[in-house]
């Protein structure tokens, strides 16, 4: 997890209305009450995260909480008012147009929440676009971009146009499209908020097979808890356009640091956040161990071994190393939502 | 509003009492005038007239004569316009019906001849099919044929020439300034204002200022044709851009587009079904402008119709007039078929050029042979004259026929209506004095649109009667009020009855289509021939010309009532009459109020055209100074009628707006 750090966003603001940046110098962290009477809106306040390389960065929040705000401030897509944003240790909010856009033809891939293709192109089309755009020549950028629609497996769907697609299909192709320039960071704002559950579930696990293949730094808007929960490594909970708190998944449900997020966590189905380390007794304190089990398990993946044993089974760390007990109970005791330990 | 008592509140004291007073100042401003002899009050004081039509008049004067810049002089700059506008326009006109020609006058030999009549249905038969299916290649094909056999093949293709040129020219400059105002909001700025006095001026307005530049002829009429047809084009490439998701701009700028990048491969394609619309109204309003632009050197079937209608030529201004109407109609559906038409399907790899354009090859090969074919068999290049039909006669007979047998039924309507609607409300009008007519303008506008726009529109309307046009004013807001009245009369409950019944709305919607497609004219020809001129014919032509969109905004606002809204009235128990007043109705008022503004607007353009037929209004003021080419006259004539619609668009959207802020639509 302690990769080197990719994507370094420093105490970013980004206010609507007049005057916001001379608000700011008056006043470096202005409340609710002197934005409303100046009549300016703080989509995004004092938003520090730093996105880490491989990761699956998840910015989670309800509609309106500055989430879309933030990622695109983080892809400059929208012009900060203040704060420092770091790409590989370069100066994003300092590079010129032209800078810019190299970057992004090279670096970045984003994926749309309306998946935002070009309904008058193909899907093979859309896909090649942005190599279209950097000049690369037509065979080249058509063979990459049907590898790249075989990795979404849309193939023999290449001369479809995009309103002839589902809703899944369409975010398919915004997927391949997104990843064809190869991008080092790959930014999806909603990607499947506008599809059915189903398909949603659906494509979610493609996005994780995705990613197991191609280990990308992810930064993942997404405004459904349990998508949060699901796929990130790490969640940054928005409000009112700060970040209310950032942590792993089990570090939010066993610590939330505010009630806004315990309201979330609440209802989460703890056996799939909880690993065993975070349930076990620390104490070694049974007399003998039905076996040994590995403490980065869930509770959900381990529950049938845990009952089967019929006795305590010892809790080993990543080097094999034992670390505590589990018995039968504290995993009925997560399961059926009991207060553990 | 005080709850239950309205005549207690401000708002109902304000405008009865602003009614009353003017009631009685309008039947008693001569009395006035004779008891305080004061004739200020009906006339505005000519030694306080401005000169502004001669001084407008001196300054075209200079312009052509003395102007200068420097390098070289504002007549070499119109000639310049004209010779860039004549030569492709000579190209079409050759290709379409002259013939390529070597040499000049009687010397001149034929090297090519023009395509003739075949070779030009076979291609619009194809661009029918292409662009849609057999049944518009039917119909676009049948449009043609007509022209052909009915012997206005000639005098249409060009007309067709005129359109073929100003179209583009049309569409690219629109585009252009399209683009420019989505790209810069400081010329978003001061392009508006232009476009909506453009909108409202009278064409006839800027007919004299473009025919003492440009001199009597064909290139005058494309530089006014591209004037009238061009601002709606700008208005929807910029509607057009804006309206491009922001999510697909952003997903171009992230893969890394450039400026310009973003702007051809991704906005202007995104935006191309919204654009063909406004290639569609472009192409609309070019032929709108046939017969008009003919009074200042445009040929063709415009001409024909000018023509007739002045030498009161019954038949043959309807022949020409339906032949108008025939090719706008064959031209509106090809046009609106390409807005519609899915992209083509990829051809398959390593295509030969002909796999890949099977259309135009194949449109190229039989056109081409028939075209070869002409130089043996001449009828396949020019329509036989003997095999041509004239329905003149028919139509001669026709209205001779209604006039013999109904002469007695018209005259008592017409007498009716003009005595107890026009002469009444014409003399209401045409007795306010002028200093009430300006304050009360500013009160009703000010109070409804806000004190600055009251003032506005208070200082517009003493620019109407600084200017002596006053009476005339009046006379065309009185014509333009019954009028407007007359269409919502009959336009809204045809548009709500078309709005809650399907089958009524495809007829409805059908007759509303091809009675916008109708340029203006053509409604003058039928009404004049049955109640000669005057302002009621002028009445009846403006009526069924502006008609449509009170129709088709009361259906629209209908339509787009929240299906759970009506539902929820069905389950309180309404019965039909109350669904429809109590829910219905008020939440399409936006809607409608839409619809008047348009229908208003439609109605002045309109009252400019009647003046041909004897009103004696504005229009006139307009048509004389055509006539004498009086620029200064003419410019100052339009500009009052522009500042009447301007006065009236600005009130009824600032009403329209607030009864959608009231109902919480956006």
């Amino acid at each position: 997890m302690a990769g080197k750090i990719k994507l370094d966003c420093r105490n970013v603001w980004k206010l609507y209305g007049q005057h916001t940046e001379k608000l700011l110098e008056e006043h470096p962290d202005p409340d609710d009450e002197t934005l409303a009477q100046n009549a300016i809106i703080g989509a995004v306040r004092d938003a520090c995260v730093k996105i880490r390389e491989g990761e699956i960065f998840v910015i989670m929040g309800l509609s309106g909480s500055g989430k879309s705000t933030l990622v695109r401030c983080l892809s400059r897509l929208i012009e900060p008012t203040a704060g420092s944003i770091e790409f590989d240790g370069q100066d994003l909010l300092a590079m010129s147009e032209a800078e810019l856009i190299d970057l992004r033809r090279k670096k970045i891939g984003m994926v749309f929440q309306n998946f935002a293709l070009l309904p008058h192109l193909t899907v093979l089309q859309n896909v090649a676009f942005p190599l279209d755009v950097q000049g690369i020549d037509r065979k080249t950028r058509e063979s990459r971009a049907r590898e790249m629609i075989d990795t979404v497996g849309l193939s023999g769907r290449e001369d479809y146009f995009p309103m002839q697609l589902s809703g899944g299909q369409q975010q398919r192709v915004g997927i391949a499209r997104s990843l064809v320039g190869e991008p080092e960071i790959w930014f999806l704002d909603e990607p499947f908020s506008a599809l059915d559950p189903l398909i949603r579930r659906e494509m979610q696990d493609e996005f994780l097979r995705l990613q197991s293949i191609l280990k990308k730094t992810i930064v993942f808007i997404t405004h459904d808890f349990d998508e949060a929960i699901r796929l990130a490594d790490r969640i940054a909970v928005m409000k009112n356009g700060r970040i209310e708190q950032t942590a792993t998944p089990e570090e939010l449900v066993l610590n939330p640091a505010s009630e806004y997020i315990a309201e979330f966590t609440q209802h989460v189905a703890r056996e799939k956040v909880l690993k065993l380390r975070s349930v076990m007794d620390t104490k070694l304190s049974a007399k003998s161990f039905a076996g040994d089990i590995d403490g980065n398990l869930s509770i959900a993946e381990a529950a049938a071994t845990v009952e089967a044993a019929g006795k305590p089974l010892r809790v080993l760390d990543e080097k094999g190393k034992p670390v505590g007990q589990i018995d039968a109970k504290a995993v009925i005791d997560v399961l059926v939502g009991r207060p553990f330990k | 509003m005080i709850r239950g008592r309205p005549w207690l509140s401000f708002r109902f004291w304000f405008w009865s009492g602003l009614f009353l007073l003017t009631w009685a100042l309008s039947s008693f401003s001569f009395q006035l005038y004779k008891a305080l002899d004061a004739r200020w009050i009906i006339r505005f004081p000519s030694k306080y007239e401005v000169p502004l039509a001669s001084w407008l008049t001196d300054f075209f004067k200079w312009l052509q004569n003395d102007a200068t810049f420097g390098l070289f002089t504002f007549r070499d700059a119109t000639r310049f316009v004209s010779t860039i506008l004549d030569w492709p326009y000579e190209q079409v006109r050759s290709l379409l019906i002259d013939g390529f020609r070597v040499g000049a006058g009687s010397s001149a030999i034929e090297v090519l001849p023009p395509l003739g009549w075949i070779c030009v249905i076979v291609i619009v038969v194809a661009l029918g099919w292409y662009a849609k299916n057999r049944y518009l290649a039917a119909l676009a094909g049948a449009c043609f044929v007509y022209l052909a056999v009915f012997g206005q093949w000639d005098a249409a293709m060009v007309t067709l020439a005129s359109v073929l040129i100003a179209v583009p020219i049309g569409v690219i400059g629109g585009l252009v300034l399209g683009i420019l105002a989505f790209r810069h909001d400081w010329f978003d700025k001061m392009l508006r204002p232009l476009l909506d006095l453009m909108q409202t001026v009278p064409v006839f307005a800027y007919l004299v200022p473009i025919l003492v530049l440009f001199g009597f002829g064909p290139v005058a009429a494309l530089v006014a044709t591209i004037i009238y047809a061009m601002p709606p084009m700008v208005r929807v490439s910029t509607v057009a851009l804006r309206n491009v998701p922001v999510e697909v701009v952003e997903a171009a700028k992230i893969v890394g587009c450039t400026k310009r990048q973003l702007l051809w491969k991704v906005l202007v394609p995104s935006a191309m079904p919204t654009l063909m619309v406004g290639v569609n109204q472009v192409i609309m309003l070019t032929l709108n402008m046939v017969i008009i632009a003919s009074m200042i050197g445009a040929g063709g079937l415009g001409f024909d119709v000018l023509a007739s209608l002045r030498r009161l030529d019954i038949g043959g201004g309807i022949e020409a007039g339906l032949a108008i109407v025939v090719m706008a109609i064959a031209l509106d559906r090809l046009s609106q078929a390409f807005s519609r038409k899915p992209p083509d399907p990829i051809p398959p790899k390593g295509a030969s050029f002909v796999q890949r354009h099977p259309w135009f090859v194949t449109t190229l090969a039989i056109a081409g042979t028939i075209y070869l074919a002409g130089f043996v068999l001449p009828w396949l290049r020019e329509y036989p004259d003997e095999a041509t039909i004239t329905t003149s006669v028919f139509w001669e007979s026709a209205i001779r026929w209604i006039n013999v047998n109904f002469f007695d039924t018209l005259e008592a309507v017409k007498t009716f209506v003009l005595s107890y609607l026009l002469l009444p409300v014409k003399r209401f009008f045409t007795g306010i004095p002028w200093p009430w007519g300006v304050v009360v303008t500013g009160l009703i506008a000010g109070r409804i649109g806000g004190w600055r726009f009251g003032v506005i529109a208070a200082l517009m309307a003493l620019f109407i009667a600084a200017n002596g046009l006053w009476a005339k004013a009046m006379i065309t807001v009185y014509l333009c009020g019954v009028s407007v009245f007359i269409a919502c009369a009959i336009g809204i409950p045809l548009g709500i009855w078309a709005g809650s019944n399907d089958r009524t709305n495809s007829v409805v919607g059908a007759i509303m289509d091809t009675l916008q497609t109708l340029p203006s004219f053509v409604y003058l020809i039928p009404v004049v021939m049955l109640f000669r001129v005057g302002d009621f014919s002028a009445l009846i032509a403006v009526v069924l010309y502006a008609l449509a969109p009170a129709v088709r905004y009361a259906a629209h606002g209908i339509r787009s009532i929240d299906p759970q809204l009506v539902e929820a009235g069905l389950v309180a128990g309404c019965t039909k009459r109350q669904l429809l007043w109590r829910i219905k109705l008020p939440l399409a008022a936006p809607s409608l109020l839409l619809g008047l503004n348009q229908t208003i607007m439609l109605a002045l353009s309109m009252l400019v055209i009647t003046a041909l037929v004897g009103t004696r209004d504005l229009g006139q003021e307009v048509y004389i100074a055509l006539t004498k080419a009086n620029t200064g006259h003419g410019i100052v004539a339009g500009l009052s009628v522009a500042f009447i619609a301007i006065i009236a668009d600005r009130i009824v959207s600032a009403l329209a707006k607030s009864s959608e802020n009231r109902l919480g639509l956006k």
